[in-house]
C-alpha cells in the first residue's frame, strides 16, 4: 500500500496531502472496520431498545397508559426490602411511555458467591415482583454489545470500543480532507458503474449524514470519556468531598456515606415520587435511588424522566431516607458539566419524540451502510488490480471473507436472536444467556460458511439467509404468541406491530442487496479506463471526489 | 542484508509515525486534559473541561503526523505543543 516513503517529499504539497488523508482514511477505516460495524448495527438499532425489550417480553400486556409512577416506585421498593435485605444502595427505573416493566439494579449486601457484587432484574409494575416473563436481556444485550461487547470484561470491551471510535473519527476527519468537492459528490450517483457506484454510495451516506457522524462519533467517546482520559480527575479531585462534588455533576447516583448502624426503616417512597411528580410531570420521572435503605442514615433521590429535555446532566429531589423530608433540589450543573450533559443526551436520543427516535434510527443506519460500504469498496477497489483474480493474496482474502460474516453474517446473527427469544425452552436454565450464545454461535458459522463458499456466493447465500430469517419473524411471532400482526394492529400496539413491520421492511432491504449481488458481474475494463500506469488507490478517491 | 537494512529505512519512518499518531498523540490528549486545571474555573468543571476536549486533540493531533512532510517534523509539532503543555501540567502536579 504504500507508494512512496514517508519522509520522501512529494513532488506536490497539495496533493501529497489528500493523498496522504485518503491512506489515513482508508488504513483507520479498515483496520477497525468490522468492529465500528457491528458497533454502528447494534447502536442503531438500539435506539429503539425499549421497544424490542417489550416484544422481546410478549407475557407482558401491552402498557396503553403509564401507571402512576408513584404507586409502582412503592410497589418495587417494598419487594426490593424483602429480596434484598440490607442492600447499601439500589437505583429503580420507573415505567414510562417506551418501558412496561421497572429495571432495578441493586448492590448486594456482601459479595455474592458469583463475586458480581450486584444484582439486576426487570420488574412487574402491576405486581411489583419480578416480572412473570421469559429469561431476556432484550433490547439491551443490542445496546450493551455496542460498547463492551460480550464474552469479556466490560472494561476490555469499551477500551475496545473506545479505540475504534478513535479511529472512526480520524477516518471521518482525513476522509472530509480526501474530498475535494464534498457538496458536489451528494448529487453525483452513477449506478451500475462497479466500482464508481460503490464510491458514491459510500459518499453519498457520508455526506448526508456527516454531521450525525461526527457527533455520534465524538459523544459516543464522551459517554466513557471518564474512563479513557483520567488524568485531569486524578490530578485534581483527591477528597471524598471533591469527588463527591464531581459526581453530582454527571450522575444521578447519590454517594453512599456511611451507614449509622441503627436500623429504621425507608419513609414512603411513594410521597417523595409524588413531590417529584408535582414538579416534573406525573409521567416524568425517571429513577429512585435509594442508599443504605433500612438504615438510619438512609437517602432516596428521585431523578427527572429524561423526555422533554436534551440534556442528561442529573436534576434530582434528594430525600432523607427515615422521614422523608426533602433536603435538596439540584436543577442544574455547571456549564462543562451541561455541555457534556447534552452531548450525552445528543448520543442517546432518549428525548426523542416519535419522529426523531425514526430520523435517529434512519440517519444512524446510514451511517452503518457508510461503513459497510466503505468496507466493500476496499475489495472492490483492489478486485480488478490483481494478477490473477482468480486466485487472490492471502490478506484480500482475508478481508473479503471478514466482510461477508461482519456484514451479511451479522445480520443473520441479530435475527436469529430473535427467534432464539421465541424459540428456547422457556424454562431453559440460563436462558437469557443462551439466546445470546445463539447469536454468536450464529454468526461464527456466518464466518465459516464465507470462509468455505466461494466470496459472491457466500454474499447471495447469506444475504438471502438473512431477508428469510427477517420476514419470517411476524409469523414466528403470530405461531409462538398471542399477539400476531394483526392483532397488535388492531389494538394500536405499536410497539408489536412496529418490530414485525420493521423487520418486513429489513427483510426486504436484505432481498433487494441479495438479487443486485447475484446479478452483479464485474467487468474488468468498465473501472480500469479511468487509469493507467502503477495506480494508487487514494488516486480514485480524488478523481471522484 | 542491504535489503533489510534498505526495508527498515523504508519502514522506519512510516512506524515512526504511527507511534506518533497512537502514543504521541494521547499523550498530548492527556497533557491538555491536565493543563486545563491551571484556568481559574471549579475542579469539576475543569476537569470535565478537559475530558472533553481530549477527543478533538487526540484526533488533530492524528491528522497533524500524516499530514506534515516526515515523521521528524510529525514529533517536533507534537513537541512543541506539548511543550506549555507540559508546564501547565507540571503546575497542576506539583501543587
Amino acid at each position: 500500500m504504500s507508494r512512496r516513503t514517508p519522509d520522501e517529499e512529494p513532488r506536490l504539497t497539495g496533493r501529497g496531502i489528500r493523498q496522504s488523508m485518503s491512506d489515513l482514511h482508508s488504513w483507520a477505516g479498515l483496520l477497525c472496520g468490522w468492529i465500528l460495524y457491528a458497533m454502528f448495527l447494534t447502536g442503531t438499532v438500539s435506539y429503539f431498545k425499549d421497544e424490542l425489550s417489550q416484544w422481546m417480553r410478549p407475557e407482558l400486556p401491552y402498557q396503553a397508559q403509564v401507571p402512576d409512577q408513584a404507586a409502582v416506585a412503592q410497589r418495587v421498593a417494598d419487594e426490593l426490602g424483602t429480596l434484598v435485605p440490607g442492600s447499601p444502595q439500589w437505583s429503580l427505573r420507573l415505567p414510562d411511555a417506551r418501558n412496561n416493566s421497572v429495571y432495578a439494579f441493586w448492590r448486594s449486601p456482601a459479595r455474592s458467591a458469583d463475586g458480581r457484587g450486584f444484582g439486576e432484574g426487570q420488574f412487574d409494575p402491576a405486581t411489583g415482583r419480578k416480572v412473570a416473563s421469559r429469561d431476556t436481556l432484550g433490547g439491551d444485550f443490542f445496546f450493551r454489545f455496542h460498547f463492551q461487547f460480550h464474552y469479556m470484561s466490560a472494561l476490555w470491551g469499551r477500551w475496545i470500543a473506545g479505540v475504534a471510535a478513535m479511529f472512526m473519527l480520524v477516518a471521518i476527519v482525513s476522509g472530509v480532507i480526501t474530498h475535494k468537492k464534498i457538496f458536489t459528490d451528494f448529487f453525483t450517483f452513477r449506478w451500475g458503474k462497479g466500482q464508481r457506484s460503490w464510491l458514491d454510495a459510500h459518499n453519498a451516506f457520508s455526506v448526508f449524514g456527516l454531521p450525525f457522524h461526527l457527533m455520534i462519533t465524538y459523544t459516543g467517546l464522551v459517554t466513557l470519556m471518564a474512563m479513557y482520559v483520567p488524568w485531569g480527575e486524578r490530578a485534581a479531585i483527591k477528597t471524598p468531598a471533591e469527588r463527591q462534588q464531581l459526581s453530582a455533576e454527571l450522575s444521578v447516583f447519590i454517594q453512599p456515606g456511611r451507614p449509622s448502624g441503627q436500623p429504621a426503616p425507608l419513609a414512603s417512597v411513594e410521597d417523595m415520587v409524588r413531590q417529584a411528580q408535582a414538579r416534573w410531570g406525573r409521567d416524568n420521572v425517571g429513577r429512585v435511588t435509594a442508599v443504605h435503605p433500612g438504615d438510619a442514615a438512609a437517602r432516596v433521590a428521585v431523578s427527572r424522566g429524561e423526555a422533554g429535555r436534551l440534556s442528561m446532566s442529573p436534576q434530582i429531589m434528594e430525600f432523607e431516607g427515615t422521614t422523608g423530608r426533602l433536603l435538596a433540589v439540584r436543577e442544574s450543573v455547571g456549564p462543562a458539566a451541561e455541555v457534556r450533559g447534552v452531548l450525552y443526551g445528543l448520543h442517546l436520543g432518549r428525548f426523542s419524540d416519535a419522529v426523531t427516535r425514526w430520523l435517529y434510527f434512519l440517519v444512524s443506519f446510514g451511517g452503518t451502510a457508510m461503513v459497510g460500504t466503505g468496507l466493500v469498496m476496499w475489495t472492490v477497489k483492489r478486485r480488478q488490480k490483481l494478477p490473477d483474480p482468480s486466485r487472490p493474496y492471502l490478506g484480500f482474502r482475508l478481508v473479503e471473507r471478514l466482510n461477508i460474516a461482519a456484514i451479511a453474517g451479522l445480520s443473520i446473527a441479530m435475527a436469529a436472536f430473535l427467534w432464539a427469544n421465541r424459540l428456547l425452552p422457556l424454562e431453559l436454565p440460563r436462558r437469557a444467556d443462551w439466546e445470546i450464545h445463539v447469536f454468536f454461535i450464529v454468526w461464527a458459522s456466518a464466518l465459516a460458511h464465507a470462509i468455505l463458499r466461494p466470496a459472491k456466493g457466500a454474499w447471495v447465500e447469506q444475504l438471502w439467509t438473512a431477508a428469510a430469517l427477517l420476514a419470517l419473524v411476524p409469523l414466528l411471532n403470530a405461531v409462538t404468541t398471542q399477539r400476531p400482526l394483526w392483532r397488535s394492529l388492531a389494538q394500536g400496539d405499536w410497539i408489536f406491530a412496529g418490530t414485525d413491520l420493521l423487520c418486513l421492511a429489513l427483510a426486504a432491504l436484505h432481498a433487494v442487496l441479495a438479487l443486485r449481488t447475484a446479478r452483479y458481474r464485474p467487468s474488468p475494463r468498465a473501472a480500469g479506463r479511468a487509469r493507467g500506469g502503477p495506480v494508487a488507490g487514494g488516486k480514485l478517491i480524488e478523481e471522484g471526489a | 542484508m542491504s535489503s533489510l537494512t534498505d526495508r527498515a529505512w523504508r519502514v522506519g519512518p512510516l512506524v515512526s509515525r504511527i507511534v506518533a499518531a497512537l502514543a504521541g498523540g494521547y499523550a498530548l490528549a492527556a497533557l491538555a486534559s491536565v493543563a486545563v486545571l491551571v484556568l481559574p474555573i471549579s475542579k469539576p468543571q475543569a476537569v470535565i473541561t478537559g475530558m472533553l476536549a481530549s477527543f478533538p486533540i487526540y484526533a488533530g493531533a492524528v491528522i497533524w503526523v500524516f499530514s506534515v512532510r516526515s515523521a521528524t517534523r510529525a514529533w517536533l509539532g507534537l513537541a512543541v505543543v506539548a511543550t506549555p503543555l507540559l508546564v501547565a501540567a507540571w503546575s497542576v502536579w506539583r501543587a
